[in-house]
């Protein structure tokens, strides 16, 4: 136990969290769109698995072929505003639940991502040979571009749901009977808010893609866990700290916010010498305690453990 | 301004849970009626609230409101034309949105919405202004999520949205049903307030049977999915429970069954 401790060096530690920072900005921006469909449409859209790493495949390729770092990170954006639209048809206009939509195209672009990669697992790109937007051999401009990137997605999701369109989106996901009945083409909504959540996950996907130096078909795996994380513990914290004056613009700057806690905590647990493949496991029990706390309170209000165990005191008496 | 010519209306057709709903409803309703619409459970009255709505589209029959025929249109489409309060106070309106929100969402009911900002100033004083006419204390809390809002007052709300953007029909079913008494009075009393103002065309579902004899200028009773009982102009207005009762078992050999109707 002595020499395990001993061998933990704080410098260490210190050293490596500037890295899961910028890291940490890059699946904020990944976790802003899984907020949009997750709390904003009231939809789990599994697809984001398979389109975090088709914004890698789709932009490392570009790189590598010769485009400019930003040309094939948009254009990587666009190809995730596709699969969202893809994802929309399958559960508005084909009645496939959302969830099975989202897995579903997931499935289907395990296969092609492989195809963008030219059926490769993976494909590096190097800093060294081409100019990219990120990365992670130059941790400080990566923090300063990482961060420039959630300030401005952050602007105008704020700025969008704020207008009648935005609003209309909102309102779908909180009363689609409601929306109907004011006139909002609530299938359209919710194509256009896996959309726009697919589109920012494929921009996160490029962006982590560049800075790892590789894009990978299996990089997004997990992606829906994690954003949910980022989601939570974003939310958590905010409310923590802000309480009633968490307005949407803090409430998405905390989302990014959760999403470097994220990373910083994967940081530790790698900092600890513990095996990173139970990180997984971890994340899943982060995420199942925190989904389960604000139900649990509610039970521990209205139970009927506690409405039976009054009822017999009342009787001893 | 409305119009329905034999409406049918079938769920669940060829399956053991086969329900007919409407055999063919006629009715024409004119500019700036309000019509209190009763019958027994199962009679056609929300389902004919429904039908107009374009929740679902209709089997036979057409539907016209103010000389356009909206029978292949759905439900959001329909919206330009019609405003709707719901039975259940958590229907109409989006409980994790401000009021403001709400409201601004409602005037823009039929219209394109675009990338203009949502809720401007202008919106706001005009919230503001009809949001007195309910009398609740709204006005002042524009910023609150509705969510916080009682029944009562979400159901104010929704007939205010409703009516925001001035409907060319106004559907209400049974929208003081899931209140308590006093506050379904209330309700009904802003009710008259904004459809009289506005001399709007309605449709008002009710189990009341004196809410329906008390509201509107006329009356149409429903059963087994036909309008049975067509009452107006001055014999709505001498209209009693009693006279009502009898009718209703006149025309439809039956006992009027629903106490709720009766006791409401």
């Amino acid at each position: 136990m002595a020499a395990y401790l001993s061998s933990l060096s704080l410098a260490g530690l210190a050293g490596r969290l500037p890295a899961s920072v910028a890291q940490g900005l890059i699946w904020g921006i990944m976790a802003l769109g899984v907020y949009v469909t997750f709390r904003l449409l009231d939809i789990a859209d599994l697809s984001v698995d398979g389109t975090f790493s088709t914004g890698g495949a789709v932009s490392v390729m570009l790189i590598v072929g010769g485009m400019n770092p930003w040309l094939a990170v948009l254009i990587a954006t666009v190809c995730g505003l596709i699969v969202g639209c893809v994802t929309g048809l399958l559960h508005t206009k084909l009645g496939i639940p959302a969830i099975l939509a989202g897995i579903l195209s997931q499935y289907a672009l395990y296969s092609i991502n492989l195809a963008i990669m030219h059926f490769k697992a993976n494909q590096a790109v190097s800093v060294d040979k081409f100019y990219l937007i990120v990365s992670s051999r130059h941790i400080t401009p990566a923090i300063i571009t990482g961060f420039a990137f959630a300030v401005i997605v952050i602007a105008v999701m704020y700025w969008f749901f704020g207008t009648e369109m935005g609003a209309s989106l909102r309102a779908t996901g909180c009363n689609p009977t409601m929306s109907k009945a004011q006139g909002i083409d609530i299938n359209a909504m919710k194509v256009l808010g896996l959309a726009i959540s697919n589109g920012l996950v494929a921009l996160a996907g490029g962006l982590s893609a560049q800075y790892s130096g590789f894009a990978d078909v299996n990089s997004g795996r997990g992606a829906i866990v994690i954003g949910l994380a980022a989601v939570i513990i974003g939310e958590v914290l905010g409310e923590a700290v802000l309480g009633k004056k968490l307005n949407f613009a803090g409430r998405l700057s905390f989302v990014v916010i959760g999403g470097i806690i994220y990373y910083i905590i994967y940081t530790l647990v790698l900092w600890l010498k513990l095996d990173p493949n139970l990180m997984k496991l971890f994340t899943a029990v982060i995420v199942a305690i925190f989904l389960a706390v604000p139900y649990l309170k509610g039970q521990a209000k209205n139970s009927f453990m506690k409405a039976g165990k009054q009822s017999a005191a009342k009787e001893v008496k | 301004m409305l119009e329905l010519k034999d409406v049918c209306k079938t769920f669940n057709a060829g399956t053991v849970n086969e329900k007919v709903a409407l055999r063919g409803v006629n009715l024409t309703l004119e500019e700036g009626d309000f019509v209190t619409v009763i019958g027994g459970n199962g009679a056609g009255k929300s389902t004919t609230l429904n039908a107009i709505a374009g929740v679902w589209p209709v089997d036979e029959g057409s539907i016209i409101i103010d000389g356009i025929d909206v029978t292949g249109l759905p439900d959001f489409k329909r919206a330009k034309l019609i405003g709707r309060v719901f039975q259940d106070p958590m229907t109409g309106t989006a409980a994790t949105m401000q009021i403001e929100e709400n409201l601004a969402l409602a005037n823009r009911r039929g219209l394109r919405r675009g990338l203009k900002w949502g809720v401007t100033n202008d919106d706001r004083e005009l919230f503001v202004e009809k949001l007195k006419i309910l009398n609740l204390g709204l006005e002042d809390r524009l910023t609150a999520k509705v969510g916080l809002l009682s029944g009562g007052q979400r159901q104010a709300l929704t007939l205010l949205m409703a009516t925001l953007q001035r409907p060319k029909l106004l559907l209400l079913d049974e929208h003081t049903a899931a209140l308590d008494p006093k506050t379904a009075e209330k309700v009904l009393e802003a009710t008259e307030t904004i459809v009289n103002s506005q001399k709007l065309t309605t449709l008002m579902v009710t189990h009341n049977m004196k809410d329906a004899i008390n509201h509107g200028n006329r009356l149409i009773m429903m059963n087994e999915g036909h309008v049975v009982l067509d009452i107006k102009g001055e014999e709505k207005k001498h209209l009693t429970v009693e006279d009502l009762l009898h009718q209703f078992e006149r025309v439809s050999g039956q006992e009027f069954a629903s106490d709720k109707a009766l006791l409401g």
